[in-house]
């Protein structure tokens, strides 16, 4: 079997509670290499809470994640030790989280911000490193007499690329993504999405993105899950879901939409 | 009135077992720093607490002590410091580095070579090199736990970036056993190479922060830098006004307000020591003409 017809994530019976609370309950997917995968519903349904034990930043009540590593062997995520899933968060997984400023170094210069990743993984030449940081800057649009600024200089939609640019420089094969647009007017967001999607073609990223925007997941993703309550209540192809919703709560949500 | 009657050495025996198991933890683990119960000592913070309790953990009835402060033994700072231990602990002191054998420092290295019979004791102000770019202490001591040290070359990065070169001078962190990045308190790079397989003991207390660490004799102690921008130490361009040395750390004096300057070694014991042996400097004048 190739590698690319084995799952690189694979969540199994994900349940959170928070004592009587249900933050998410019963999710189980697979995400293969090169997939985007969508995360859709309203606030509370339970999405950053799957987002964030999918990504091993909060322990799972029931249920289990698993993650097929560099070496090819799929391994339970809870039985990482922390420098390990330290290390696979700085290598071969990405975070893109909606506000910059939690991704990024606000005080320190938009090159340290894309090589900091590398010097993480022991580069010790600045010329290469810089030489790197500087590319990324281009793939994401960023002008490269930029690369001595600060992010706290940039605005919210060079933040955000400089944020994934940051994300990508260690070629992961897996980024999550936390509402990337958010907060990002509609022709920045636009824009954003464009080069996303370019990037995740042409890395064959995959991809797992929780957000609240519809197109957004029209744009991006293959495949679709729609939560509500903490479930996941229909799931499918993108077009599939959209177009054709079952569930009378995704036909709510897909009618919401104000046409453009 | 009684007048007061210390300890030897004025910290009470239970402090100095206490301070001294910190020490011995931090011998054995060089470069990790060992929280320990620091204590108000009679000095403000920043004036050398955390210098002057291991100093009076480690003292005993034989040791002769030597207080330095930028290098100079008659600045404020280091005669207080000598004083307070004549009075407390009536050990014998000294300014000539090689008959000391316990030298309390802040801000240098002595330029004489250090040997095995000695102890060096730095007073630290902030010992955690990672501060200023991870303000979180659960953070910092999680990245030392890992040995995640990416940080420390951002910080280089951004000197480069900003400066060309690594603009760092001071407190220029060391990679200590090929393990633990540490501060090497704010003594200038010039003597960060002094450390690396050093035959003294050198310890370093923190009183405000609470914090002592150790490197042991003939540990290695490396600068951190970048393939292509490595490590330099820097030195004024000049021989010492007083005792002609071109290789000792120095001074810059400004000597008058129409920008005359003279440049003398900073280690005061040093520079007398070679003045004493007949070698001459310039001097304040060859090249300056006093109004």
């Amino acid at each position: 079997m190739r590698d690319n017809d084995r799952p690189l994530l694979v969540c199994e019976g994900l349940s959170k509670s928070y004592g009587r609370h249900i933050g998410c309950k019963d999710v189980s997917f697979q995400l293969y290499p090169g997939e985007v995968l969508a995360i859709v519903g309203e606030s509370g349904s339970g999405k950053s809470t799957l987002l964030q034990m999918l990504s091993t930043q909060l322990q799972p009540s029931k249920g289990r994640v698993s993650y097929r590593m560099r070496d090819g062997i799929t391994r339970d995520l809870a039985t990482l030790g922390e420098a390990e899933r330290r290390f696979l968060f700085r290598t071969d997984w990405g975070y893109v989280h909606q506000d910059p400023a939690m991704g990024l170094r606000m005080a320190v210069s938009a090159g340290a911000n894309v090589g900091e990743r590398l010097m993480a993984v022991g580069w010790g030449h600045y010329g290469k490193i810089r030489e790197t940081s500087s590319s990324w800057l281009e793939r994401v649009e960023i002008s490269t007499d930029r690369i001595d600024d600060a992010p706290k200089t940039y605005s919210g939609g060079m933040r955000q690329r400089l944020q994934i640019a940051r994300n990508l420089v260690t070629e992961p094969r897996l980024v999550f993504m936390d509402e990337p647009t958010g907060g990002l007017d509609v022709s920045v967001q636009a824009r954003l999405l464009d080069l996303v999607r370019g990037l995740v073609n042409e890395l064959g990223l995959a991809v797992v993105i929780v957000t609240h925007d519809l197109a957004v997941a029209r744009l991006l993703s293959h495949r679709v899950m729609v939560m509500k309550g903490g479930e996941v209540i229909e799931t499918g192809l993108t077009d599939q879901v959209l177009d054709d919703p079952h569930e009378p709560y995704t036909q709510l949500l897909v009618s919401s939409i104000l046409p453009a | 009135m009684n007048a007061p009657v210390y300890n030897f050495a004025y910290l009470d025996e239970q402090t100095k077992r206490m301070i001294r198991r910190a020490i011995l933890k931090a011998i054995a683990i060089p470069g990790y720093q060992v929280p320990f119960a620091s204590r108000e000592m009679p000095m403000p913070y920043g004036w050398g607490t955390g210098g002057v309790q291991v100093t009076a953990a480690i003292l005993g009835q034989g040791d002769t002590l030597k207080v330095i402060d930028q290098g100079s033994d008659d600045t404020t700072n280091a005669i207080s410091i000598r004083k307070f231990f004549e009075k407390t602990a009536n050990v014998k002191t000294t300014t000539v580095t090689s008959d000391a054998t316990v030298i309390q420092t802040r801000h240098r290295i002595p330029e004489t070579a250090l040997n095995d019979n000695q102890v060096l004791v730095y007073q630290v102000p902030i010992p955690e090199p990672l501060r200023f770019l991870e303000p979180r202490e659960t953070e910092t001591r999680r990245m030392h736990a890992l040995g995640e040290y990416g940080l420390m070359h951002v910080k280089l990065y951004e000197d480069i970036a900003r400066h060309g070169h690594i603009a760092t001078t001071y407190a220029y962190p060391v990679k200590v056993n090929e393990r633990y990045v540490m501060d090497p308190s704010p003594t200038p790079k010039f003597d960060n190479p002094k450390m690396d397989d050093c035959e003294a003991l050198q310890l370093f207390g923190a009183g405000r922060e609470k914090r002592i660490y150790a490197i042991p004799p003939h540990t290695k102690v490396t600068s951190l830098d970048f393939e292509d921008h490595p490590f330099e130490t820097y030195r004024f361009d000049a021989p010492c006004a007083l005792c002609g040395s071109k290789t000792s750390y120095l001074d810059e004096v400004v000597v008058d307000d129409k920008g005359g300057r003279m440049f003398v070694c900073s280690d005061t014991d040093y520079c007398e020591t070679r003045r004493a042996d007949g070698h001459k400097g310039a001097g304040f004048g060859a090249d300056h003409q006093v109004m």
